[in-house]
C-alpha cells in the first residue's frame, strides 16, 4: 500500500525525477564499480578491464546484468527485512493461531513441532536455503504447500491485473496524447476533472459504487468475484469485469496525468517548435516528435502501477471477495504465518524489481542517448 | 402489523405454534377467520420440508490458513464445513440445549458420573462407503485426548481417563464425575472420522449429510448431498456452496442483490438499513455469547470489592445494547450465564445503571484518579465506542475512566489476559459447568478475572458431578450470586447472533447452541424457490 500512496499524494513529477536518476546512476555504476580511485593493476588485469571493455561495448547488456545482480543482492535484504519484521511484531504464531481457545499445553505443542523454540538465525537460514531452491516450505497454519498456494493465488492476481493493465494502459495513454491536443478546451477539461475525481475516490469507495449499481440495482454484473479452479474461461471474465473497472479507474488518472504533463513538457522545446513551423499538424507532432521523447517517465509510471495492480491491490480483493495474492498474505500475517509471508513479501519485491527494471532498460532503448553516459 | 402477521406464520412454519393459538391471536389482529384459517393452511403447508436446489452461503471467518483437520478447525467458516460433512457422537436439541443421540444412540452414566456407557449407531456409512464401527469412534477420542494432539477440543477432553470397547459399547472413564459429558462430546473439533483420522485427518470423509466437493482455503467450499445418509430429516439442498466473505458490505452486497441465500455476522450499524430490503429477513438467535469488561481481583485498584461494585453500578446496560447491539441482545447481570442455558438460576435480581450506588461504593472504596481501561474493536464489535459509552455514564458517578485504545493486532496476547481492566468477549459453552470451568475456577487457563476462591472451586466441582438437578439448580444459584457479587465480571450484555436470509430460505431453525443454527444452517434449511 505504501506504493499506491506515495502515488496519491506525492507531486505528480516526483517519480520521473526518482526513477530517471535511478537509471543514470545504474549506467554510471559500471566505472564507479570497476575502476577504484587508485588503479590496482592486478585487478584491472583480472575482471576491471574486461568488465570496462564489456560495459562499453555492450552497454546495454551490462546494464541488464548489473541489475539482475543489484536485484538479487535486494531480495536478500527485503528477505532480511520481512523475518525481523514479523519478529518484532507483538505475539507469536502459536497464541495468535489458536486465539482464544488455546491451552497452553497446545501453544507448547505446536511450538515444538515448528521448531519456534530455535533461534531466529537458524530458522532464517534454514527457510533461505529452501527458498533458493524455490521451495517456500509449508504454511504453518493449513500445513500445505506454500510454494503450490502461491502458484493458485499468484495466477489469480496475475489475471486480475492483466486485464486491468491491458485496459488501462493504451486508455490512459490515447487519453493523456488527447488532453495535450485540446490543451485547455473542453476536451481535456472534462477528461482532467473525471481522472481527478476518480483518483481521489478510495478504491473501496469506487468499488462499492460499482457494486451497488451494476450488481444491487441493475444486476447486469457478476458479484462476487469469486473465481476457483472449475471455472470457465468466460465466466472468469465476467466475474472480474467490476474488480477490473475499479483497478482501471483508480490506475487511470495517475498514468494519464503523467502522460499530458511529459508530452507537455516536451512540446515547449526547440525541436517542436521547429515541427511547428514546418507547418506539420498538431497530432503528428505529438505522435512522431513528442511522444517517443516523453517515453521514459511514461514507462516509470506505467511501471509502478503495473506493480501496483499485482502487489497493492488487497482493498479491492477483500470487496470484490477476489482469491488473490494480497488477501492471501493478509490473512497470513493476521496469524504470523511466516513462511506465507515471507513468500509473498520476497514475490512481491520481485514485481517491484523486475517492473523497474524494466521500465529503465526500456527507457534506455527508447533514448538511445542515455547509453553512453558522459 | 404485517410484521407479526408474518411471525406468526413463520412460528406455525417451525411447528412452535398450533391451530388454536393461531386462530387467537390472529383474531386479536383483527383478521378475519377465513383468512386467518388459509393463512394457517399456507403456512402449516410451508412447513414441509422441500427437497433440491443449489445453496450458496456467504460467510465471514474464512482465511487462506484453514486446517482441514477438524481437531484445528477455528473459523466460522471452517464450523459449518465441519457440520455439512461429519457428525459427533451427541448433539444439543436446539430450543433446550439438552444433549440429543447423533451418531450414539443412547448412553447411560454409573452413580458418580464418572463412567459412561454410549451404544454406538448401527449402519451408518461414511462418504468412502466403509461402515462406521466402534474402532472408529475410540480412535477418534483418542486422537483428540492425546497431549500432545493441537487439538481445539483438548481443554475439554482432558477430562478423559480412559476409551476402551465393551462389546459393540463404548465406556469413557473420566478423572472425577461429570453429569455434562454427553455435551462435551458435541464439541465441533469431535468428528468422528474413519480410523479417527489417524491415516489422514485432513480426508475430509465423514457420516455428515453432504460430501465435500471441493475446498479452497480462505475462498470457497462446495458440497454434494450424500445419498447414503443415514438420517432423512436434514440435508434438503442438492448441493451448497459456502463463499468465504470477510467483509460485511460485500455480504450485504451478495445477499441483497440475490447472489447468496445467507449470510452470517449482520453488522449491527447496518441491520436497520438491510431490514428495509422486501427479499431479506434478519435472523437473530439469542445467544450465550457475551461481551465484557475484565477486571483483575488481585491487582490494585481492581482488588477492591467496593471499587467492582462501583464499576459495575456505573454500567448503562440498556444502553449498551441500544446502542452497541443495534438492540439484538440482552442486559447481562455480571454472571456469565443466561437463561438459554440449562438449570439457569432464577430469581436474580437484574442490576441496573445507579450512579448513586456507584459513587456510595467508589467513596467506600477509597480510590482515586482515573481508572485505566484498554480496549480495541478486536474484543467485540463496538468495543471503542462501549468503552467511550461507559467512560460517559461513570462519569455521572463521579468515576473517571481513562480509555485507552490498543492496536488489534496481538490485542489476545498482550492485552486480555494480561492487563488488569480491558475489555474482551466470551463465546457460550454448552454447559454452564464448562462456562465456569474455564474462567472462573481457580485454576483455570483462562481465568482472566484473576477470581480466585476455594469455596466456588468446591461447588464447582460438587456440582459436576451431582445427578440430582434440583441441587445442582441451587448450586449454580450461590456460584452465579459469588460471580456477580463478588467477582472482577462486568457483563453488560449478551449478543444476539445476527444473520441474514434471503426470503426462499425457509425452516431456519434458531439453534440457542451457537450462531448459524449451531453451524447447521446448511443441513437444516430448504429453498422454496
Amino acid at each position: 500500500m505504501a506504493g499506491r500512496l506515495m502515488m496519491e499524494s506525492g507531486p505528480i513529477t516526483g517519480p520521473v525525477v526518482t526513477d530517471a536518476t535511478a537509471g543514470e546512476t545504474a549506467l554510471r555504476s559500471p566505472d564507479l564499480s570497476g575502476v577504484p580511485a587508485k588503479p590496482n593493476p592486478a585487478a584491472d588485469e583480472l575482471g576491471g578491464t574486461f568488465w570496462r571493455r564489456f560495459a562499453f561495448r555492450r552497454p546495454l547488456a551490462a546494464l541488464i546484468l548489473q541489475r539482475l545482480g543489484l536485484s538479487v543482492g535486494l531480495l536478500f535484504a527485503v528477505s532480511l527485512m520481512i523475518f525481523g519484521g514479523i519478529e518484532a511484531l507483538p505475539g507469536d504464531f502459536a497464541t495468535t493461531y489458536l486465539g482464544q481457545s488455546a491451552t497452553p499445553q497446545a501453544v507448547e505443542n505446536i511450538r515444538e513441532d515448528l521448531g519456534l523454540d530455535r533461534p531466529w538465525s537458524e530458522r532464517y537460514l534454514s527457510w533461505l536455503g529452501g527458498a533458493v531452491q524455490g521451495d517456500f516450505g509449508t504454511s504453518w497454519a493449513s500445513r500445505n504447500s506454500v510454494s503450490e498456494q502461491i502458484g493458485n493465488r499468484l495466477g489469480n492476481s496475475l489475471f486480475l491485473a492483466f486485464f486491468a493493465a491491458l485496459i488501462s494502459v493504451p486508455l490512459a495513454v490515447g487519453l493523456g496524447m488527447l488532453a495535450v491536443q485540446f490543451r485547455n478546451r473542453l476536451p481535456d477539461k472534462i477528461i482532467n476533472v473525471i481522472s481527478l475525481a476518480a483518483i481521489s475516490l478510495p478504491e473501496f469507495f469506487i468499488g462499492y459504487l460499482l457494486i451497488m449499481f451494476f450488481a444491487v440495482k441493475w444486476g447486469v454484473a457478476t458479484f462476487p468475484a469469486t473465481v476457483y479452479d472449475s471455472m470457465g474461461f468466460t465466466e472468469r471474465l465476467s466475474a472480474i469485469a467490476l474488480p477490473v473497472a475499479t483497478l482501471v479507474l483508480v490506475v487511470l488518472a495517475h498514468m494519464m496525468r503523467m502522460t499530458r504533463a511529459a508530452i507537455l513538457n516536451v512540446m515547449s522545446s526547440a525541436y517542436v517548435e521547429t515541427a511547428e513551423l514546418k507547418g506539420l499538424g498538431t497530432f503528428r507532432i505529438i505522435a512522431r516528435h513528442a511522444a517517443p521523447n516523453a517515453v521514459a517517465p511514461v514507462i516509470n509510471v506505467i511501471a509502478l502501477n503495473l506493480a501496483y495492480l499485482v502487489v497493492g491491490v488487497v482493498v479491492v480483493e477483500v470487496v470484490f471477495v477476489y482469491p488473490g495474492m494480497g488477501q492471501y498474505m493478509v490473512d497470513a500475517v493476521t496469524v504470523r504465518d511466516m513462511p506465507v509471508v515471507q513468500a509473498c513479501g520476497l514475490i512481491f519485491a520481485a514485481f517491484y524489481i523486475f517492473l523497474n527494471m524494466a521500465a529503465d532498460i526500456l527507457a534506455i532503448l527508447a533514448n538511445p542517448r542515455l547509453r553512453h553516459p558522459r | 402489523m404485517s410484521d407479526y402477521k408474518d411471525y406468526l406464520a413463520r412460528q406455525v412454519m417451525l411447528g412452535k405454534m398450533n391451530r388454536r393459538e393461531f386462530l387467537g391471536r390472529a383474531a386479536a389482529l383483527g383478521i378475519a377467520a377465513s383468512t386467518a384459517n388459509t393463512l394457517f393452511a399456507s403456512s402449516a403447508a410451508a412447513q414441509e420440508p422441500k427437497r433440491g436446489g443449489h445453496l450458496k452461503l456467504g460467510l465471514e471467518g474464512a482465511a487462506a490458513t484453514d486446517s482441514r483437520d477438524p481437531a484445528k478447525a477455528l473459523s466460522q467458516f471452517m464450523f459449518v464445513v465441519g457440520r455439512n460433512w461429519g457428525d459427533m457422537l451427541v448433539e444439543s436439541h436446539p430450543t433446550t440445549g439438552e444433549p440429543v443421540p447423533a451418531l450414539a444412540e443412547s448412553w447411560e452414566p454409573s452413580a458418580d458420573a464418572a463412567t459412561w456407557t454410549f451404544t454406538i449407531r448401527k449402519g451408518v456409512k461414511f462418504h468412502d462407503g466403509k461402515e462406521l464401527t466402534i474402532d472408529d469412534v475410540i480412535k477418534t477420542l483418542q486422537r483428540h485426548t492425546d497431549e500432545k494432539s493441537e487439538s481445539g477440543a483438548l481443554g475439554v477432553m482432558k477430562s478423559i481417563k480412559e476409551i476402551k470397547a465393551d462389546g459393540d459399547k463404548l465406556v469413557l472413564t473420566l478423572t472425577e464425575g461429570n453429569a455434562d459429558l454427553p455435551l462435551l462430546l458435541t464439541d465441533y473439533h469431535l468428528i468422528i472420522q474413519p480410523n479417527g483420522g489417524t491415516d489422514n485427518p485432513d480426508a475430509m470423509i465423514g457420516t455428515g449429510p453432504y460430501k465435500v466437493a471441493s475446498f479452497e482455503p480462505g475462498v470457497r467450499a462446495t458440497f454434494e448431498r450424500n445419498a447414503d445418509d443415514w438420517r432423512t430429516d436434514r440435508g434438503y439442498v442438492d448441493s451448497v456452496e459456502l463463499i468465504a466473505m470477510n467483509d460485511a458490505t460485500a455480504r450485504i452486497a451478495a445477499l441483497s442483490s440475490g447472489q447468496v441465500h445467507f449470510i452470517n455476522r449482520v453488522d449491527p450499524k447496518t441491520v436497520n438499513l438491510l431490514k428495509k430490503a422486501p427479499t431479506v429477513e434478519i435472523l437473530n438467535t439469542s445467544g450465550r455469547g457475551h461481551y465484557v469488561f475484565i477486571m483483575h481481583c488481585n491487582t490494585a485498584p481492581f482488588d477492591n470489592n467496593d471499587l467492582r461494585m462501583a464499576l459495575k453500578y456505573a454500567m448503562d446496560r440498556e444502553t449498551l445494547v441500544q446502542r452497541i447491539l443495534g438492540g439484538y441482545g440482552k442486559v447481562g447481570n455480571d454472571f456469565p450465564i443466561n437463561d438459554t442455558y440449562a438449570l439457569f438460576p432464577e430469581g436474580i435480581e437484574q442490576r441496573a445503571y445507579d450512579p448513586d450506588k456507584a459513587a456510595f461504593h467508589y467513596k467506600k472504596s477509597g480510590h482515586s484518579g482515573p481508572v485505566l481501561l484498554r480496549t480495541s474493536d478486536v474484543a467485540f464489535p463496538g468495543a471503542v465506542d462501549a468503552a467511550v459509552l461507559y467512560q460517559a455514564s461513570a462519569k455521572k458517578a463521579g468515576i473517571e475512566i481513562e480509555v485507552k485504545r490498543e492496536p488489534g493486532d496481538g490485542y489476545w496476547s498482550n492485552v486480555w489476559n494480561v492487563q488488569p481492566f480491558s475489555t474482551s468477549y466470551w463465546g457460550g459453552r454448552p454447559t454452564q459447568d464448562q462456562m465456569y470451568s474455564t474462567a472462573y475456577l481457580s485454576t483455570a487457563d483462562w481465568n482472566d478475572t484473576r477470581f480466585k476462591r476455594p469455596d466456588f472451586d468446591k461447588i464447582l466441582l460438587e456440582a459436576r458431578s451431582e445427578l440430582d438437578e434440583a441441587k445442582r439448580k441451587d448450586m449454580y444459584h450461590t456460584m452465579a450470586m459469588m460471580v456477580r457479587d463478588e467477582g472482577g465480571l462486568i457483563l453488560p450484555m449478551f449478543n444476539d447472533f445476527v444473520n441474514a436470509a434471503g426470503k426462499t430460505v425457509k425452516g431456519y431453525v434458531h439453534d440457542i447452541g451457537n450462531d448459524m443454527s449451531n453451524g447447521y444452517v446448511a443441513t437444516r434449511v430448504w429453498l422454496d424457490a
